[in-house]
């Protein structure tokens, strides 16, 4: 056999035209996905984004079927819309056709936090050294997804930068490999401080400002099916000109950030709040405060390094 | 014609009530799965494939518990919700009479198992109607965003107030004063079915409707309403309710069609009977044929009805779909307003609404669904 075929080994008009007719098949962690959309935005930057994995079978069973499609029918060709479709009915408002990628990503979202509740879902960033997990709850604005893409560059495995996958069996955290969204100034700053990293195309002007979403390393996802033990909990909070700064946070108040910071822990019902007590235990839990990249790195070094 | 899907145009139906091939690859499972979420009936579907033991593949295996899991979530805020509603209304004395999924779920009656619940519907006479709006406001429940006309299109022509929405929980009461508006060419006193109500035998203080005006009212506003998000659910209501109550009284039809020649609603029942027995086999006792059919409409007329229902009754699914289904449900739509209003009402009452769609008052137009 040749070597597997991958998205990226496509050609472009040959994906697009998957995406328009069949349906792309595309597994990220558990789930796999079959994506529709004429959008050719979306086409460039699902081959640029997810370009190193494999093409799957078409008889490969989906877990959702999934279309960003047009908008109406009217606007089609003048102030082209986006939508996301599911179950046969539009989820969110329409968007500009541009932000077709974006809504993409969002849309995945959106169908694994409100279906996959054999898995408790925090809204998190996600990362672990070795089989040990670092999980990163934060609200918006925070820097979470800043410090996540730069770990991803400096030693840390990346699994997730939104959603936390706890198995709810028995409290593994569980890899989703999908592209790490950046927004605004962070954009920049980590261009800068992962020069090799792959990124796709900006979209300007979403509800969340400019919006670019950096690949997964390959050899990141070449682990996608290997859990960890979540082992620290971090609350990164950016502030310019602060100094870098890690202080102890009662786990009492983990627990309850984390509850709050869960999609569906209401579904889970008392095991949601057990399970994430027993993740919470084994947890050394902290508040984070950073404004330096290059030194907010170095502090998650030495914390790595007392993980024995 | 041959069939543009797969599937039969309604599979869903008939594997919900048991009687379907059930599907037999991935792919057909998935679309089922899918169908099924469409009409909120997944944690239902999930119900039937755990009771026949069936053999679905793992990825249906996993969404179908989390539909459970989500439902038994609902479950427990409704019953805490309806606690609160009845807890309300007993501050002005006033005992309810609660309407569909509450009354199943507060009398543990079949169709409350699996179900999925939106707003809580409540019963209460006429002059009853502003110190119960007073005790649910009293509890949080308010008028969110009712534009001063559609405040008069309810509170003058409706059954109904217009919706209301507790201010954090998000909960939706609809307070109603009797099953179908008093303008339409259905006439049903509110207070002939108050007085008929009985207490819950499993919660106190609670009221529910007579099991055949519970049947009645469920089908009526099954029959008699434009949008049919939930018509299989209530189908399907109606089909456990049928079956729950003639199990437990072996003349339950006999009383059933009495009752709806009195209260005027045979037309809507032979609709629902014909829609039920189509889908799931005789259900009429034969000496009763011809009772029911008393309510049947003119050939032109029933053919029309019975196509039109057929597709309100099918999920709205891209995979249910099937030529002319756009035209039905836009009839469907007229239909219900037809029997709403009288024209001199309806007419005025469209244009308004039409308006009001195409050049939105500044203050609604912030309302939009994420």
């Amino acid at each position: 056999m040749t070597e597997a075929l991958t998205l990226g080994k496509l050609r472009l008009p040959d994906l697009a035209t998957l995406l328009r007719e069949d349906g792309l098949l595309l597994r990220t962690g558990p789930f796999t996905f079959r994506l529709r959309s004429p959008h050719a935005v979306l086409a460039r930057n699902v081959r640029q984004l997810y370009g190193t994995m494999p093409v799957l079978a078409a008889s490969t069973p989906a877990d959702f079927d999934l279309a960003i499609a047009d908008g109406a029918p009217w606007r089609r060709f003048w102030r082209r819309q986006c939508r996301c479709e599911f179950d046969g009915k539009s989820v969110f408002e329409p968007l500009p056709a541009a932000h077709a990628y974006a809504l993409l990503e969002w849309s995945m979202n959106w169908c694994i936090s409100s279906h996959a509740h054999q898995y408790l879902i925090v809204h998190a960033a996600v990362l672990a050294r070795g089989d040990h997990g670092l999980i990163l709850p934060a609200p918006p604005g925070s820097g979470k997804s800043t410090l996540c893409a730069a770990l991803t560059h400096h030693g840390w495995r990346l699994l997730s930068d939104e959603l936390t996958l706890v198995d709810m069996q028995d409290g593994r955290l569980w890899p989703l490999c999908r592209p790490v969204s950046l927004k605004n100034d962070s954009i920049a700053v980590i261009r800068q401080f992962a020069p090799r990293a792959v990124f796709g195309e900006v979209t300007h002007d979403t509800a969340k400002g400019d919006v670019v979403h950096m690949a997964v390393p390959e050899e990141h996802l070449l682990q996608v099916q290997r859990p960890v033990r979540a082992r620290w909990v971090v609350y990164p909070r950016y502030l310019a000109g602060a100094a870098t700064q890690l202080v102890a946070r009662q786990r009492a108040s983990a627990v309850l950030d984390l509850a709050r910071n869960a999609f569906n822990f209401h579904f889970q019902g008392p095991e949601g709040f057990e399970r994430l007590c027993d993740l919470v235990e084994a947890c050394d839990c902290y508040d984070f405060s950073y404004s330096q990249l290059s030194e907010a790195m170095s502090c998650f070094d030495v914390l790595a390094s007392g993980a024995g | 014609m041959p069939a543009p899907n797969a599937l039969t145009p309604n599979l869903l139906c008939a594997v919900l009530m048991g009687r379907g091939p059930t599907p037999d690859s991935a792919d057909a499972w998935m679309q089922l799965l899918s169908q099924a979420r469409r009409a909120n009936l997944a944690a239902r579907l999930a119900g039937v494939v755990a009771a026949s033991n069936l053999d679905v593949p793992y990825t249906v295996r996993w969404q179908l518990d989390g539909a459970c899991k989500a439902q038994q979530h609902m479950t427990r805020l409704m019953r805490l919700e309806i606690r609160r509603v009845v807890g309300a209304l007993r501050s002005e004395d006033l005992e309810p009479v609660l309407l569909k999924g509450a009354a199943y779920l507060a009398s543990d009656l079949p169709p409350a198992t699996s179900r999925h619940f939106g707003d809580i519907d409540v019963l209460v006479l006429k002059s009853d109607l502003a110190s119960a709006e007073a005790a649910l406001m009293g509890g949080g429940w308010i008028n969110l965003d009712a534009l001063p006309y559609d405040q008069r299109y309810y509170r003058e022509w409706m059954h109904e107030i217009p919706p209301l929405t507790h201010i954090t929980r998000g909960s939706v009461i609809d307070l109603h004063h009797t099953i179908v508006p008093p303008t339409s060419v259905l006439r049903v006193e509110g207070a002939e079915l108050l007085a008929k109500s009985i207490r819950s035998e499993h919660r106190p203080g609670i009221r529910i409707l007579q099991p055949e005006d519970m049947v009645l009212h469920n089908m009526v506003h099954l029959f008699t309403d434009g949008e049919f998000d939930n018509g299989l659910r209530d189908l399907l209501d109606l089909w456990d309710l049928l079956r729950h109550f003639s199990r437990l009284d072996g003349h339950f039809f006999d009383t059933l069609l009495a009752r709806s020649k009195d209260l005027g609603l045979s037309r809507p029942l032979y609709h629902a009977l014909h829609h039920l027995e189509r889908l799931s086999g005789p259900m009429v006792p034969v000496h009763l044929a011809a009772l029911r059919d008393e309510g049947r409409p003119s050939l032109p007329a029933r053919l029309l009805m019975h196509w039109i229902l057929s597709v309100g009754l099918r999920p709205q699914h891209p995979s249910c779909h099937r030529l002319g289904d756009g035209l039905a449900r836009w009839m469907l739509y007229v239909r219900a307003h037809w029997l709403r209003m009288p024209l001199r009402l309806l007419v005025p009452h469209l244009i308004r609404k039409a308006w009001l769609q195409r050049f939105p008052p500044p203050a609604s137009k912030s309302g939009t669904a994420a």
